[in-house]
């Protein structure tokens, strides 16, 4: 019998004892919450500054020589005349130039196929070092492990993309209108009941952009004398929308319940900064899953705080709804807290529903206001039909109304590929950060030369990861990360993982000290199999 | 006995004094100078320090009270349930040429379809073939594996229309000047912006930071007179004006009131202040055909698609690439929509002659036809495929408008009246915002004129 079968055979047994329960999480496992931020070993932090230093001495000797002619200047000329002044400050590029361009070759990498768990990755040469590129034609088809693919939705075939091609036979492409004037479908509101629905909210509203929905929503809510406090780990649409909106913002320690609190009550006490005049409202910005870090919310203690000092809470779930929790449906169903604490519901369908586009949900009256008042609806045009079906179908699918449990097993699949591939990385030796149970698996390389390094050798051996380092995260925090989908089957995290184990050895990544350094052949199979058929 | 005891007395104290004379010579240098620090330091104290306030601190008892006391505003202000924007017509069909509402066919004036993409066989069969091969969404941002070689394409042939270096593109139109603006522009800079600007410009400028200065809706003069006073401003300090960046942001065709800006004069001006020119060409692109080609633009309505896309030299457009928010850290065009993009495009560039000059020349049409109507005051320039229609003076209300909307309804027409946010920077005037479809046949304008007319006559009636 092969794995999968076991899987759906012990998934039906437990998906129809669910039904027959009348509380939906008895009889499920309990997930271990546990996370876990490994601190950053002294001498790599060390390491990893000195290196900088030395990219940085370097950059600035090729910039003297590029300066007296030495080197030819590659970058691109102003076509204005010289007495314009300069579009940009040479500081700003000096990054660009010299540290990015080294390693250029690692990020935009085009792809030629679905972005599903397999990909095509378009090769690319370069024969001066990355300044331009050359496409050789060769396609490398590798393991996607970069893409935000979590619930395997990314597919070119099957129920949702034939609903996809119906409707734009049926609606075209686009309507060319507003929310406001022409362009309020049957769809979109059939799109938004069943994601109200779906999130157990009064209503709900769609937008076509994710990031957009953060930065033309929150201006809407909150505005001049109102107080913001925001994590400081926050995707940069929330940062972008609290801006925009004219609220004072207070960042506060990420994931850090005392300080949140803290800063309410001296929020509440001291009033606004000078006048002292009390503050109109107090709106907590956090995020289900951050997508850098692994981590989760707290969001049971948040909702606590929230409660006692009576301010308003926004969650944005981009990376939390349909790939956490027993029934996909975020990080409310992960802490299993009551919908309605939340004021206002954020998310976007690009990461597990493989679409495109972003959602409010909440009170109606919450949802009355933005409807009327929102930026996005008054002056965009509406979402494209063929997106708005795909996510249509897929959550048809997630809550079984298609009449399978492919929903249901598609979410347990992502829950054990999760665990499966954390605890071999951790017991490897690796530093891997977050919670055990997000979908997000960052591993720490901090080097800067190791971004490339990690990333070339991986793309060798046929997987196409992700590296980010400055500025997406810390100087010193560069990172791996891994995103996990529910279409990787047990060969491709197996091979993924014998891949991570060579590069990690040839590039010596292993910097844990909690635990001990071992190879992947070293690990017990029976233990690690055991838990993934269970 | 009294004065022979003060001056033995005196002759102690004379004494002490001396071998206190003596002592200092003898102490150690450093005692010296601890002493007379503190010695300065005592009168420092007595009289120089002003008197800090006292504290008040609060108890805890102060504290808890304040915070139970505290009460917060509703989280959003009640709404009004009959507020237009939540009684909107829902229709259930293509919105081409002709839109269904409540099952009757109506001409459509009312979406922006200038060359009437949306529906188009061609354009549709494209982006089945992309559903088929790519899904729909791309699961990512650019810089993590979600540029597909399809966004790759249209960049280039977006270029090679119109003969630019580079282009990049964006998923969502709003959101593409509202990154492109903060790119370039810093807290330092100036941007001198037209009055008329539709709103995503307002936001994008309000996100960078900058100091602004708002000309009179195309006024060429008001533009001129603002120039020269930053030009005053820069020549009394010449040092810090080399570190201000100048950008003129305008639109090719006002999406708000249908008229074209007066670019050549603004280049002539570029090159005697020295700034740099960002135009918004939505509206123009495809519908103006040789003027209006600029750096900046963003398409969402007239080659059927969304999105929005910027073209220029490489200098500048590489820059975004990093620092343009709404392009590294979002998801990007989901591929379905750069295929409909790319054979739009092709549709184009096959009969552009054709196409671009019967929009134009049916414009001019209707321009004549709209002005004969009286009563009706046309804003829009001639050759503009979208007009404003308002009422004249005091019967320019947003209620008869509507009521010139319905009657047309009623006749199927579909028109619509423009809506805002309250928050513009400058509301325009309440209008009814007509788009013309390069479809549309004489006989179907015409049409359009007569039920205008007799609308006219019910409202003012």
């Amino acid at each position: 019998m092969s794995p999968k079968t076991a899987i759906n055979q012990k998934m039906n047994k437990s998906f129809s004892s669910n039904l027959k329960t009348k509380c939906a999480y008895e009889n499920e496992p309990k997930y271990q919450d546990h996370e876990d931020f490994e601190e950053t070993p002294t001498w790599a932090a060390v390491v990893t500054v000195l290196g900088y230093a030395i990219l940085s001495a370097l950059g600035w000797l090729r910039d003297f020589l590029r300066h007296i002619g030495f080197e030819e200047k590659k970058t691109a000329h102003d076509p204005n005349p010289k007495n314009f002044v300069p579009l940009y400050q040479s500081y700003e590029c000096f990054y660009t130039r010299n540290l990015y361009t080294r390693i250029r070759d690692v990020f935009n990498q085009p792809i030629a196929s679905v972005a599903g768990a397999k990909v095509h990755i378009m090769e690319r040469i370069s024969d001066d070092f990355n300044w331009t590129f050359k496409f050789s034609g060769k396609k490398i088809p590798s393991i996607n492990l970069g893409s935000y693919n979590y619930l395997g939705f990314a597919e070119n075939q099957g129920p949702c993309s034939e609903q996809a091609i119906k409707s734009i036979e049926k609606y075209g492409v686009s309507t060319c209108s507003t929310r406001h004037e022409l362009g309020n479908q049957r769809y979109m509101q059939e799109l938004e009941t069943l994601m109200a629905e779906y999130l157990n909210a009064e209503d709900c509203i769609a937008f076509g952009m994710g990031f957009a929905t953060n930065a033309l929503n929150i201006p809407t809510l909150v505005g001049q004398g109102d107080l913001i406090l925001s994590d400081r780990l926050n995707h940069i649409s929330l940062i972008l929308g609290a801006r925009l909106s004219g609220a004072t913002i207070c960042p506060f320690n990420h994931n850090d319940m005392k300080d949140l609190e803290s800063q309410l009550r001296k929020a509440i006490i001291s009033g606004q900064p000078r006048t002292c005049r009390p503050w109109k409202k107090i709106l907590i910005i956090v995020e289900g899953v951050y997508s850098m870090e692994g981590s989760l919310c707290k969001l049971p203690e948040i909702i606590e705080l929230k409660k006692k000092y009576k301010a308003y809470l926004y969650m944005d779930e981009a990376h939390s709804i349909g790939a956490i929790g027993s029934r996909g449906r975020g990080v409310v169903d992960y802490w299993r807290v009551d919908p309605n604490d939340i004021d206002v519901h954020m998310g976007t369908f690009t990461k597990s529903f493989g679409s495109a586009g972003g959602y409010i949900a909440g009170k109606k009256a919450l949802i009355d206001h933005i409807r009327i008042y929102s930026h996005s609806a008054c002056y965009s045009t509406s979402m494209s039909a063929p997106v708005c079906y795909q996510i249509i179908s897929a959550l048809s699918i997630i809550m079984g109304r298609d009449g399978t449990n492919d929903g249901q097993q598609r979410i347990q699949q992502l829950a054990c590929n999760v665990r499966y591939f954390r605890r071999q990385l951790v017991d490897m030796g690796f530093i891997v950060y977050g919670n055990d149970n997000s979908p997000v698996v960052p591993v720490m390389i901090f080097m800067p030369a190791k971004i490339a390094a990690v990333n070339r050798e991986m793309l060798k051996r046929g997987c196409a990861v992700v590296t980010v380092g400055f500025p997406a995260t810390l100087l010193t925090e560069s990172r791996v990360r891994f995103c996990i989908s529910a279409g990787h089957t047990k060969e491709m995290l197996d091979h993924a993982l014998k891949a991570m184990d060579e590069v990690g050895h040839l590039v010596s990544l292993r910097y844990s000290k909690q635990k001990p350094h071992r190879r992947w052949i070293e690990l017990d199979r029976a233990d690690y199999d055991k838990e993934y058929l269970s | 006995m009294g004065s022979s005891m003060a001056r033995g007395d005196i002759e102690n104290l004379a004494t002490d004094f001396f071998g206190l004379f003596e002592s200092f010579k003898h102490a150690p240098f450093y005692h010296i100078i601890i002493e007379v620090s503190l010695l300065l330091a005592v009168v420092w104290l007595l009289f120089f320090r002003k008197p800090r306030p006292i504290e008040k601190k609060l108890t805890e008892k102060e504290k808890q009270e304040l915070i139970d006391e505290w009460q917060p505003e509703p989280l959003v202000p009640p709404v009004d349930s009959n507020h237009p924007a939540l009684n909107v017509r829902v229709l259930d069909g293509i919105v081409g040429k002709t839109v269904e509402i409540d099952g009757r066919k109506s001409l459509n004036f009312a979406t922006f379809n200038f060359l009437n993409f949306v529906g188009n066989q061609r354009i549709a069969d494209k982006a089945i073939q992309a559903v088929q091969k790519y899904g729909v969404g791309s699961c990512g941002p650019r810089g993590f594996y979600g540029t597909i070689d399809i966004h790759l394409e249209l960049e280039e042939r977006l270029a090679k229309f119109f003969s630019c270096e580079e282009g990049i593109i964006y998923s969502y139109g709003f959101s593409t000047i509202a990154s492109i603006i903060p790119a370039y522009s810093k807290r330092n800079d100036i941007l001198f912006v037209d009055e008329g600007v539709h709103y995503a410009i307002q936001k994008g400028v309000e996100a960078s930071r900058s100091h602004v200065k708002w000309f009179r809706h195309n006024d060429i003069n008001d533009l001129e007179r603002l120039l020269a006073e930053q030009d005053v401003l820069d020549k009394k300090n010449p040092k810090k004006a080399r570190t201000i960046r100048r950008f003129l942001i305008i639109e090719g065709l006002y999406v708000n009131y249908g008229d074209i800006c007066p670019l050549p004069r603004m280049v002539e001006l570029k090159y005697k202040y020295k700034y740099r020119i960002f135009i918004d060409e939505s509206v123009s692109f495809g519908t103006i055909g040789q003027t209006g080609r600029g750096i900046t633009e963003y398409y969402e309505y007239s080659i059927g698609s969304i999105g929005g896309f910027a073209v220029g030299s490489s200098f500048v457009v590489d820059h975004q690439r990093l620092s343009a928010q709404g392009y590294c850290f979002s998801a990007s065009l989901p591929p379905l929509l750069a295929a409909a993009a790319i054979e739009a495009l092709n549709i184009m560039e096959e009969d552009h002659t054709l196409l671009f000059e019967t929009i134009m020349a049916k414009s001019k049409r209707l321009h004549k036809k709209l002005l004969s109507i009286k009563g009706y005051i046309i804003n829009g320039d001639e050759i503009s495929a979208l007009k404003h229609l308002r009422l004249t003076n005091s019967l320019n209300t947003v209620g008869r408008l509507e009521e010139i909307v319905q009657f047309a309804q009623s006749r199927d027409i579909t028109i619509t009246v423009a809506r805002y946010l309250t928050d513009e920077h400058h509301l325009p005037e309440p209008s009814i915002r007509l788009i013309l479809n390069v479809e549309m046949t004489d006989e179907e304008l015409e049409f359009l004129c007569t039920v205008l007319q007799e609308a006219l006559v019910k409202v003012t009636a």
